[in-house]
């Protein structure tokens, strides 16, 4: 299976990562050998496997409804590149 | 050319839990921002979210309470999107395998007709931060407060089933009284605590095919949603009678300035690649939990109304008003245990208090008169120490705090003479001061000497300074004036 140069490209976009021209062919590339195992994958014969995406049978464990955090504000934003008022900063997001 | 509107609804409604979805930090409103933010809702490296068994029950209970099929196992998912307000950088959410599955909601329209809304499913999910873009801020900066991040949602999606603003608004109406009579969200629709995106397209009248819809999200009340409905059901006409095509899009609805505009096309739509979420296996939801649940499901609006009809002999009309939203409800049933007058406290509550509550923007919950003040009152007309109109008077003074009903008659002096001899009296008094009134009774036909009567009540009412009681009154005057004739 072939990935086209612009499916890369509107990946990264959303991912928000910058592909320069000169590494696009080689990524295009190697995405394009993944999809090929994955190809390959597709032919083995799993008609009697029931379709999965955990490896074990267990389910998921559920915690009761109480209060168990406190206010670590002043930890966590210690380490904020950038706070104000008590709110994480960021580059203005709309016009 | 006629056209039919078709609208769908994506209803997220916050569930009432004491902590997150995922962490056991709090979800109280209000709080300082980012003091509500634990270690998980900041998604810190090496962190894992623990799921919240109450935000799973309360999930089950919303599909028990529409007859939905629940499913017994159902997964999370991750949405994949970047905003500074969703810190994981996906959201933990439900696609292939929600926990409810199809179920329908009957919605009652103004014509008395009953519609069933199909409900395709409903999802549970996490809520994302807040950023707030005025204010105190350095210029070119946003803030973001992250303790509404990880707030239980069920996102609940109907199918393309209503045809007028007037439907949709029912719809969202029944859901609102639906989940908080079952008490898994507070309802607090000023707080965010429901939120509507609504999907609108219309079509030729007649046609099976449905036209192109728009999305506009996030609408937080009825008015809102109304408004945005009718508005972009009008764009859409205008513009394919036009020669125009509608573009499927995201649009936001400004309430205050009447205004919508688009958000983004499906173009520049994010492509969420959606994935099942490592960190959380399946859900497993047992027949044990779901019965056990079943059996502890509160009364359901729908029955709630048929035993207002029964148990106090109210009218249908009455019934289905008071049943409508789950904090009236518990109003009236509270007042009513004190007055034991349901349907002079149903007309009070229908009319003067509902009056005064909507032209205010308060609701029952936070009622100036309490139910208990309320059926004071009552009791205090049903048995004729004060008419209807003193009623209002006191109603007034209440409503302004000045003291219980019976504070306020004993201060204003508003107690109704209902006493025999001290009325007797002053009929017989204005009856004697009248005599040209009295000898236009006696000369009027038979027919036409009720009306005469006014002229009269109006004398003594004056007398007796609006403390008389009519009803008495007027038996007495007649008499009198009968054994003159």
């Amino acid at each position: 299976m072939t990935i086209k140069r612009e499916e890369i490209e509107n990946l990264a976009t959303l991912s928000r990562l910058s592909i320069d021209e000169k590494t696009i062919t080689d990524v295009t590339d190697r995405l394009s050998s993944v999809l090929d195992l994955v190809d390959q994958l597709q032919t083995a014969n799993c008609e009697s496997v029931v379709n999965t995406s955990r490896p074990f049978h267990s389910s998921q464990r559920l915690r009761s409804d109480e209060v168990t955090e406190n206010n670590r504000r002043e930890e966590f934003q210690s380490i904020a590149p950038e706070i104000h008022n008590g709110l994480f900063s960021v580059p203005k997001m709309i016009e | 050319m006629n056209w039919e509107t078709v609208i769908g609804l994506e209803v997220h409604v916050q569930l009432a839990t004491k902590t997150k979805i995922f962490s056991g930090a709090s979800t109280s409103f209000g709080a300082e921002p980012n003091s509500q933010a634990c270690a998980i809702d900041l998604a810190m490296p090496g962190t894992l979210p623990v799921l919240n068994k109450q935000a799973v029950h309360y999930a089950v209970m919303f599909g028990l309470a529409i007859d939905a099929e629940i499913e017994q196992e159902s997964i999370f998912e991750r949405k994949n999107y970047f905003y500074p307000d969703l810190p994981k950088g996906y959201q933990t959410t439900q696609l292939e395998k929600p926990v409810v599955g199809r179920g329908s909601v009957v919605i009652q329209l103004e014509d008395g007709t009953n519609k069933a809304i199909r409900i395709h499913h409903a999802h549970l999910e996490e809520d994302a931060g807040k950023s707030t873009h005025e204010g105190d801020l350095p210029h070119g900066v946003s803030g973001v407060d992250l303790n509404r991040a990880g707030t239980p949602l069920i996102e609940i999606v109907s199918e393309p089933d209503m045809r007028s603003a007037e439907e949709a608004v029912a719809f969202a109406k029944k859901l609102h009284n639906i989940v908080t009579s079952i008490g898994i969200c507070d309802g607090e629709m000023s707080q965010g605590s429901m939120r509507f995106d609504v999907n609108v397209s219309v079509r030729p009248t007649g046609s099976s095919t449905l036209g192109t819809r728009t999305e506009t999200k996030n609408l937080n009340s009825f008015k809102f949603m109304e408004e945005a409905i009718e508005r972009e059901v009008e764009r859409q006409i205008d513009l394919i009678e036009d020669g125009g095509t509608v573009i499927q899009e995201t649009r936001l609805y400004n309430g205050d300035t009447k205004v919508a505009k688009s958000m983004r096309s499906k173009e520049e739509a994010n492509d969420y690649r959606y994935f099942p979420c490592p960190d959380l296996l399946p859900v497993i939801v047992t027949d044990d939990t779901i019965e056990e649940l079943r059996r502890a499901l509160p009364e359901l609006p729908d029955a709630r109304m048929e035993r207002f009809i029964h148990e106090y002999s109210l009218s249908t009309y009455d019934a289905n008003i008071l049943a409508s939203n789950s904090a009236m409800s518990v109003f009236f049933e509270s007042s009513t245990a004190r007055s034991d007058n349901p349907k002079l406290t149903a007309n009070w509550m229908i009319g003067e208090l509902t009056a005064r509550l909507n032209s205010e923007n308060l609701d029952f919950v936070n009622s100036p008169v309490s139910a208990e003040q309320l059926a004071a009152l009552v009791v205090r007309i049903a048995d004729n120490s004060i008419s209807n109109k003193m009623a209002k008077q006191v109603f007034d003074a209440i409503w302004q705090g000045e003291g219980s009903a019976d504070e306020i008659i004993e201060a204003k002096g508003l107690k109704q003479v209902s006493d025999s001899g001290a009325l007797e009296e002053i009929v017989t008094n204005v009856i004697e001061a009248n005599p040209a009134m009295v000898e236009d009774f006696i000369n009027s036909d038979e027919g036409k000497r009720k009306k005469k009567l006014g002229g009269f009540m109006g004398q003594i009412m004056k007398a007796s300074k609006g403390q008389a009681n009519p009803q008495q009154v007027n038996k007495i005057l007649l008499q009198k004036l009968n054994e003159l004739l």
